[in-house]
């Protein structure tokens, strides 16, 4: 086993897990901003709730592989279509934590907003939406570190970033890239993990226990 | 688009792509055996995991960060890895399917254990029931719906994921996503990746039947008021 | 017997729960252990069936040390009533009732037998049996949760706050049950609750405990309210002391004198010539309906017909603080006295009861 291939590749590694790390989080803030007004819609509206809770499952069961090729007469071997691809499969989990965070607000919170005369918008944004905060966040940990998994899919159209390297690997019969892909991927999505928890706490500080 | 769709049709209504050592039933056979077996697997390794850190509540922290790092982990990568060690057999897509599955259900399993009533578990002390009766009588039957909702996204996941068979020359319906990829053939893809969605649906709802038969009737009468 | 040998409790996180406990719960009686929340009443409780072991010190039940035994063993012949009851929610109530007989190994007609026996026992319809616990109301599930508990006849039955979470109706109502079950069972009790009423009602003797851990106080409700230990004592016990001393005596011994009465049949002309003041309005059988003035009689008819101001027939066992309540609820200052059938015997004046309210205290405040 070559080893010293990582030292060689140092660089080409820091770059590659940089675009990782980019499309990564481009494609779970896109699907943030699309979750969150849609889990607000389905709270609103219950008759919308089943259809956008089971589209995006039913979305979540078509294969990544299979949905990047779909998008390729839209977008072609392109950084596009990954984003866009990603998103989707973020969708299911980040809609689902959205409904479950506001549906999890206290009936009484509410009332006593609306006691106090706050209208609908203020209420949402000022009460419902913080102390859905912890929920939402939550879909947010385990999107991200789905989607950085799911990257290195991205790989069979070009854009796999870390992922490269698995399919680079298996060509060359060489598992060094390999297993290097593979540390790297776990490690970037503790980081990432630890950050998100570390935003988090600071959001929220209403939830630390003591003093 | 629309022509996509007619291609599409016409790619399933060709009566020699159902049957043969190449046709749907086929590679439906194929798909089931690596899903159905890796889910078994990850079912009879997680379950006494998530079974275990519930009762006792030890080493849950550990096992739930494990269990999200688990999810981190590149399911190409894993199959690729052990493809370069093990040559070609099917090792590397069970190895791959059955860690693809195993934090999901382990987290599940400690969820719905967590989530037993803590009341019912006292009091299922101090009647004198003793630490594997208070699992198997008490804990695990209250566990159950969750346990299944657990074992339901694995299996929902699994067979999405079960494509990468083909990527090392295996069957399933993958085949149609990568030799229609390499084919520049969209209709085959689309054609894979709608069969691929019907399968995990399909198995999805049989086990919400299964999720249904196992719940004990006590408790779906107590949830169902509860959600009233 | 159940008994505390310099027993301590420390908690892992450095909370000390019991702190040199020593008592003796006495045998076939109700022990109430009372106390602000976290002064130890619900640990020292629960060291009993080894919920929780102690830290240090002894622990006995019937002079063997629960150490000594298999912690399920050990509970299988403790009762055990939760708050909340924490009823399995999975199995029928006939089931969770039978829970310690099938651990035990009964064949299933005893066990059946038993579940019949016990509903009835704690006072509740045979058919609820293959009913799930949610199905019923709280008060019920308590119920279910004494049946389970006294399922395989242990002598010792643990209650832990068992109605805190019922309405004070229902309360009421399960606490007379539970001391009508006491009167026939004389299992020894250990209860616990915040509710000093609950234990001065409930308790032959009662056990207070302060913050921290320190047993204050172990006597007699009457000795309690009479003679509290300290401050502290005194202010748990509330305002009041003396009245709730009057709720531990009886009415028994105070005398019964004559009242006229009128039955609901009585034409109202006739019940005008009943006299000219107030008079008591009993049912056909005799009953008390309430008490009547002649003047206020409608023009004829009945006295089916007539509105009494209510008064209720308190019998022998009534408290005297209860047969003071009806002296002021009465128009005419009297309480009512009935029979142990409810029939109408007499009734009673605030001169009488206060005399034997005065021999009460005598009794009990002479140190």
């Amino acid at each position: 086993m070559r080893w010293s291939w990582i030292p060689d590749h140092a660089g080409d590694l820091a770059m590659t897990t940089l675009e990782h790390s980019a499309i990564a989080a481009v494609a779970v803030l896109c699907g943030l901003v699309l979750a969150l007004p849609l889990g607000v819609l389905a709270v609103r509206f219950p008759v919308l709730k089943g259809a956008v809770l089971g589209i995006s499952g039913v979305l979540f069961t078509i294969p990544s592989l299979a949905l990047f090729i779909l998008l390729l007469p839209l977008t072609g071997l392109s950084y596009e279509t990954a984003v866009l691809g990603l998103t989707v499969y973020t969708l299911v989990v980040l809609v689902r934590n959205t409904v479950e965070g506001l549906a999890s607000v206290p009936p009484h919170v509410r009332e006593a907003a609306r006691a106090m005369g706050y209208g609908g918008t203020r209420t949402l944004l000022t009460v419902e939406l913080p102390l859905a905060l912890p929920v939402i966040m939550a879909g947010v940990r385990v999107a991200t570190v789905m989607t950085i998994s799911l990257v290195s899919v991205a790989g069979f159209i070009g854009h796999g970033a870390l992922g490269q390297l698995f399919i680079d690997g298996f060509q060359r019969d060489f598992a060094v890239p390999v297993i290097a892909g593979v540390v790297i991927t776990l490690l970037l999505a503790l980081v990432a993990d630890l950050a998100l928890v570390a935003t988090q706490h600071a959001l929220t500080p209403w939830t630390r226990r003591g003093r | 688009m629309g022509e996509l769709i007619a291609d599409v049709v016409r790619w399933f209504a060709d009566a020699t792509r159902w049957s043969g050592p190449e046709g749907v039933v086929q590679r439906l056979l194929e798909h089931l055996q690596y899903s159905l077996l890796s889910t078994v697997v990850a079912v009879l390794i997680a379950l006494p995991i998530g079974l275990l850190i519930g009762h006792t509540g030890k080493g849950a922290f550990f096992a739930i960060n494990l269990a999200s790092f688990g999810r981190a982990l590149p399911t190409v990568g894993v199959v690729i890895l052990v493809f370069l060690v093990s040559g070609l057999n099917l090792w590397p897509v069970y190895v791959a399917l059955v860690v693809l599955a195993i934090p999901v259900i382990v987290t599940n399993t400690y969820a719905g254990m967590a989530a037993v009533d803590h009341d019912v578990r006292d009091a299922a002390r101090g009647t004198g029931l003793n630490g594997w009766q208070v699992l198997f009588q008490i804990e695990l039957p209250l566990a159950v719906p969750l346990i299944m909702n657990g074992v339901r996204l694995a299996v929902v996941q699994v067979v999405a994921t079960a494509t990468i068979a083909a990527y090392i020359s295996f069957g399933g319906f993958g085949r149609y996503v990568f030799d229609g990829f390499a084919q520049n053939d969209l209709a085959q893809v689309f054609g894979g990746a709608v069969l691929i969605a019907v399968l995990a649906i399909a198995l999805d709802l049989a086990l919400s039947g299964l999720q249904r038969a196992l719940t004990p009737r006590g408790l779906a009468l107590q949830r169902r008021r509860s959600n009233r | 017997m159940i008994s505390f040998e310099a027993v301590n409790k420390k908690f892992a996180d450095g909370t000390t729960a019991v702190r040199e406990l020593d008592m003796e719960i006495p045998e076939g009686q109700l022990t109430v252990l009372v106390g602000s929340s976290g002064c130890g009443k619900t640990t020292t409780l629960r060291m009993i069936n080894r919920m929780i072991d102690a830290t240090s010190g002894k622990v006995r039940v019937d002079g063997r040390d629960v150490r000594d035994v298999n912690a399920s063993t050990l509970r299988r012949n403790i009762g055990y009533v939760i708050q909340q009851s924490g009823l399995f929610p999975h199995r029928t109530v006939g089931d969770n009732i039978a829970t310690v007989p099938r651990l035990l190994g009964w064949d299933r007609k005893r066990v059946r037998d038993r579940v019949v026996e016990l509903l009835d026992t704690v006072g509740l319809a045979r058919d609820l049996a293959g009913k799930y616990p949610h199905q019923l109301s709280g008060g019920q599930q308590q119920r279910v949760g004494v049946a389970r508990a006294l399922a395989a006849d242990p002598p010792i039955l643990l209650m832990d706050e068992p109605f805190g979470a019922v309405d004070p109706v229902v309360r009421t109502l399960l606490q007379d049950e539970l001391l009508r079950l006491q009167d026939e069972l004389h299992k020894t009790i250990v209860f616990v609750t915040h509710d000093i009423d609950e234990a001065v009602k409930l308790g032959d003797r009662i056990a207070i405990f302060k913050t921290g851990g320190h047993l204050v106080q172990f006597s007699t409700p009457a000795e309690l309210l009479a003679h509290p230990a300290d401050d502290f004592v005194a202010d748990f016990l509330g305002s009041e002391r003396g009245l709730k001393l009057l709720s531990l005596t009886s009415l028994a011994d105070v005398p019964v004198e004559p009242v006229t009465s009128v039955t609901e049949s009585t034409p109202i002309a006739e019940a005008r010539r009943a006299g000219d003041g107030w008079f008591l309005l009993v049912t056909d059988d005799n009953r008390p309906r309430g008490w009547l003035h002649v003047d206020h009689l409608p023009a004829d008819g009945v006295l089916t017909d007539a509105e009494p101001i209510v008064a209720a027939g308190l019998s022998g066992n009534a408290s005297l603080l209860a047969a003071l309540d009806a002296t002021v609820s009465s128009p005419v200052g009297l309480a009512v006295r009935v029979d142990d059938d409810g029939r109408v015997v007499g009734v009673s004046s605030p001169q009488r009861i206060n005399e034997r309210a005065a021999r009460f205290r005598a009794q009990v405040l002479v140190p």
